[in-house]
């Protein structure tokens, strides 16, 4: 599989006409035995008809990937599909329709495809190879019969065009009357290293997957955060990633800010985040401050961590039935409206006594009322205020072993603290304390910190995958901007001929004008008599490899 | 981050663009008639072929008509070509205002003016009339004209109903140099594919073997191929800054994000376009039917990922 071809690769010009239209189905063999076989499929997975076919499944397959959520982008997404219909779900996973893009099915495509690509371009390669060290082939009879000829008299001898050409980087070879001149070779050479390029990407994809790896972790302020796999809240590593591998890099965040557009019909757009971190790059070095934002990771000898989400964790004080306090810190919580940042909390208080106590509650960073009830109106902290939704006592479930998300409450074994009330309860303000029923104690809202999602990047693929695709883009330019073209000089008394053509299909630029130019190159400064015209210079794109 | 947003100018650049549509409107009429009245009617090369040959110099391309069917052929109205004269003008004074449309916003705001869909939309307009216009300077495609203005005049027209947003700052994931590398290599060659697909569409309307002010299918055929020629590595090179800027902002530089699958469809779909051009019995129809699907895939990224899928892409910022 590659790009359109330079079809001629041999011969005069006149003999390459049509070589490409003939079909290139190979023929079936019959009976000729497992080689016979073997090479007949070789040829029919390398064939251009098959690379098409391969090409539009590659991109057919890629549909149901952005079509349904996949594990790999956003697996909560996933959850929640099978959690809906779960039988359409199991379907869908049936056929790997949530990882598709490391489904076995897509990998047999794009394999195939670039099996099908590496056993056209090596080939391919091997010709060129040969091509570049070849002379241009001497001139053809009747030079006017070429798709660009033209003819003039004037005092020139085949050494002075040869020069000529020359000085125009054409590659010349000479003859006793003619001059053969050819340039371009760059069209195929670029065609070559794209399609290489293709397979060094994919192949630098591949080992960023198996070497690098990615981590999750939510820091509050205050917090600090060491790169060891134990602390990440999600860590994916790749299959050759070892846990001593990771940089031991380390960092506290002291203090994280978010402004936002404070009035018009844009109020409440994020503006600007920035966390402030204090890095040691190693458990040895002196700390240094940066300044994390987004768009601006943090580096630590290729380990990259990106700023990519924050909230609110308010701070609480709960003191159990028996007076001793049980609980005093913040308590991260999860975004619910991102334009007014109102989010949802639960805390949970395991070494309360008697019982453990367990609450639900609303952050309003902007609180205002509205009627009977209180709402935030703004994602800055203005005015934050806590709702209590619900107060829990008795046993939380964290001791069952079972692994349980810090952002739900197990309510089972639990059991409501007071009547609930069908009003929403009025919000606590900051540093107000409320008495829980049933004599369970009291719980204080303190304070509010704010908490950062951190995503860290280990991909030693990166800089591969890009040199590779910046080779691409160099080699498609080439093959796709550079024409091949050659010309033939012939010097007979004081008449001199030329001939052109271009041996490159659909070219972009007219040939015409630049054939031009070399036909007054040639000619000199001397007196042009009127030139006879070729039979056919209309149509650029009429070049021998047409049908 | 400065927040503040000078209200004239935005509103400056609203108006500027409404009379881009209105121009690109007229500009097409102007364009219709000269097609309608101002050309010759001719059957294309392929078929006039068995008669043309021997005739080895021809002069044009009425020339060589068969007898039968040239006293037929109304002449061409020198008003309709002076329509077409103005039209051109008045493109180039309609390119003008979308351009200052577009530079008002952006000082208005003070930043690219490519960060939601509306200023994106207009944007990709821009760039495709600019396309037309400059390759209208090297080739004789002012036939194009009238639909090119159309096509621009409809994307601003949608543009304007349907995707306008007040002029404002943007997410902080939107300050980076990249969207002034990423964004405008998208929308350059977003711009050409669309020259390429109205050229497609008349290709498969352009029937070979009746008359028609259209050129021949194999010119309509060239200047798609050349179009798309140009803009194939411009959009590789808009995916590949894409993908570095997402190695900037998200953390990895590939992650089947809806728009990336879909900038990667498309991709493979145009790949499949010059694949198809280059093998035997996919040539013409079927390669220019190839085009025409890539060009459905990148409207749908353009437009469609941002309205029907949810994904990091999301600064669309559609209105409601």
């Amino acid at each position: 599989m590659t790009l359109p071809p330079d079809t001629e690769t041999a011969g005069t010009p006149e003999a390459s006409v049509a070589i490409e239209s003939a079909p290139k189905e190979p023929p079936r063999p019959v009976g000729l035995g497992v080689v016979g076989w073997l090479r007949w499929g070789w040829r029919t997975l390398t064939s251009m008809r098959t690379a098409l076919i391969l090409l539009f499944l590659f991109a057919l397959g890629s549909v149901p990937g952005s079509i349904f959520p996949q594990r790999g982008v956003d697996p909560d997404k996933v959850a929640q599909y099978f959690q809906n219909s779960p039988t359409e779900a199991e379907w869908l996973d049936r056929f790997q329709l949530f990882d598709v893009f490391t489904a076995p099915w897509y990998a047999a495509v794009y394999l195939l495809l670039f099996v099908s690509l590496a056993g056209c371009v090596l080939p391919r390669a091997l010709v060129h190879f040969k091509e570049i060290r070849r002379k241009p082939p001497a001139a053809p009879r009747n030079l006017l019969r070429l798709p660009y000829g033209e003819a003039f008299e004037g005092e020139l001898t085949v050494e002075q065009a040869a020069a000529k050409l020359r000085s125009r980087r054409f590659r010349v070879v000479t003859g006793p009357d003619w001059v053969a001149a050819e340039k371009g070779y760059l069209r195929e050479t670029g065609n070559l290293l794209f399609h290489v390029a293709l397979l060094a990407l994919l192949f630098a994809v591949g080992a960023g997957g198996l070497y690098g790896y990615r981590g999750n972790v939510l820091v509050v302020e205050g917090d600090g955060f060491a790169n060891t796999v134990a602390a990440y809240d999600r860590f994916m590593p790749g299959q050759r990633v070892s846990a001593e591998s990771l940089t031991p890099f380390s960092f506290t965040l002291k203090d994280f800010q978010a402004s936002y557009v404070g009035a018009g019909e844009k109020m409440g757009q994020p503006l600007d985040y920035s966390a402030k971190l204090s890095v040691q790059d190693t458990p040895s070095s002196p700390p240094r401050d940066v300044d994390l934002k987004v768009n601006d990771p943090l580096d630590v000898n290729g380990t990259l961590t990106y700023l990519i989400g924050h909230g609110y964790a308010p701070t609480f004080k709960v003191t159990d039935g028996k007076g001793q306090v049980a609980f005093d810190g913040p308590v991260p919580c999860l975004v619910d409206d991102q334009a007014t940042y109102t989010s949802e909390c639960t805390i949970k208080v395991p070494d309360a006594h008697p019982t453990q106590l367990g609450f639900v509650a609303r952050f309003l960073p902007s609180t205002v009322p509205n009627g009977s009830a209180w709402v935030s109106v703004f994602p800055a902290a203005v005015n934050p205020t806590v709702q209590l939704i619900g107060s829990f006592q008795g046993d939380l479930g964290l001791d069952s072993g079972q692994p349980q998300s810090v952002y739900v409450l197990d309510t089972d074994k639990l059991k409501p603290l007071g009547k609930m009330s069908a009003t929403p309860p009025k919000p606590l303000a900051l540093g107000e304390t409320r008495d829980l029923p049933d004599g369970a104690g009291k719980i204080q809202f303190t304070g509010v910190k704010e908490w950062i999602t951190l995503q860290t990047t280990h991909d030693p693929g990166r800089l591969p995958a890009l040199a590779a695709a910046a080779a691409a883009v160099l080699g498609l330019v080439f093959s796709l901007m550079i024409r091949r073209r050659r010309v033939w000089v012939r010097v007979t008394d004081r008449k001199v001929t030329v001939g052109g053509l271009t041996r490159t299909e659909g070219d972009v630029g007219g040939f015409s004008e630049e054939f031009a130019e070399l036909v007054s190159l040639l000619r000199g400064s001397q007196d042009s008599p009127a030139p006879q015209a070729g039979p056919a210079p209309v149509e650029p794109s009429t070049g021998p490899d047409q049908e | 981050m400065p927040s503040e947003v000078n209200t004239g100018l935005a509103t400056l650049s609203d108006q500027l663009i409404l009379a881009t549509v209105l121009l690109y409107l007229v500009a097409m009429i102007g364009y219709a008639l000269e097609l309608a009245f101002g050309r010759v009617r001719t059957v294309s090369a392929a078929k006039r072929e068995p008669v043309a040959v021997g005739a080895s110099v021809s002069s044009g391309s009425g020339g060589v008509l068969p007898e039968a069917e040239s006293p037929r052929e109304p002449e061409p109205e020198p008003w309709a070509i002076k329509a077409g004269g103005l039209a051109v003008v008045l493109t180039w004074i309609a390119w003008a205002a979308n351009l200052a449309g577009i530079l008002t916003r952006g000082i208005a705001v003070d930043r690219w003016p490519w960060a939601n869909m509306y200023e994106f939309v207009v944007a990709i307009c821009f760039a495709a009339v600019t396309a037309f216009l400059v390759l209208m300077t090297r080739q004789p495609i002012r036939f194009l004209g009238a639909f090119v203005a159309l096509t621009a005049a409809l994307g601003l027209g949608f543009a304007v109903l349907f995707l306008h947003v007040q002029a404002g700052p943007v997410m902080p994931a939107l300050h980076s140099y990249w969207i002034a590398i990423h964004v405008t290599a998208a929308i350059v060659a977003s711009g050409l594919f669309i020259l390429a697909g109205v050229c497609a569409i008349l290709y498969l309307i352009r029937n070979d073997g009746r008359a028609s002010v259209l050129p021949s299918r194999k010119d309509l055929e060239r200047i798609t191929h050349r179009a798309i020629v140009i803009s194939f590595p411009i959009w590789t090179f808009a995916v590949i800054a894409g993908a570095m800027w997402a190695d900037r902002a998200w953390g990895r530089y590939w992650g089947w994000d809806p728009k990336e699958v879909w900038a990667f469809i498309t991709w493979v779909a145009y790949a499949a376009y010059l694949h198809a051009r280059a093998t035997a019995g996919w040539r013409g129809k079927a390669a220019i039917i190839v085009s025409l699907v890539a060009f459905a895939c990148l409207l749908f990224n353009l437009i469609g990922v941002n309205i029907f899928f949810s994904g990091l892409h999301s600064y669309a910022d559609v209105p409601n």
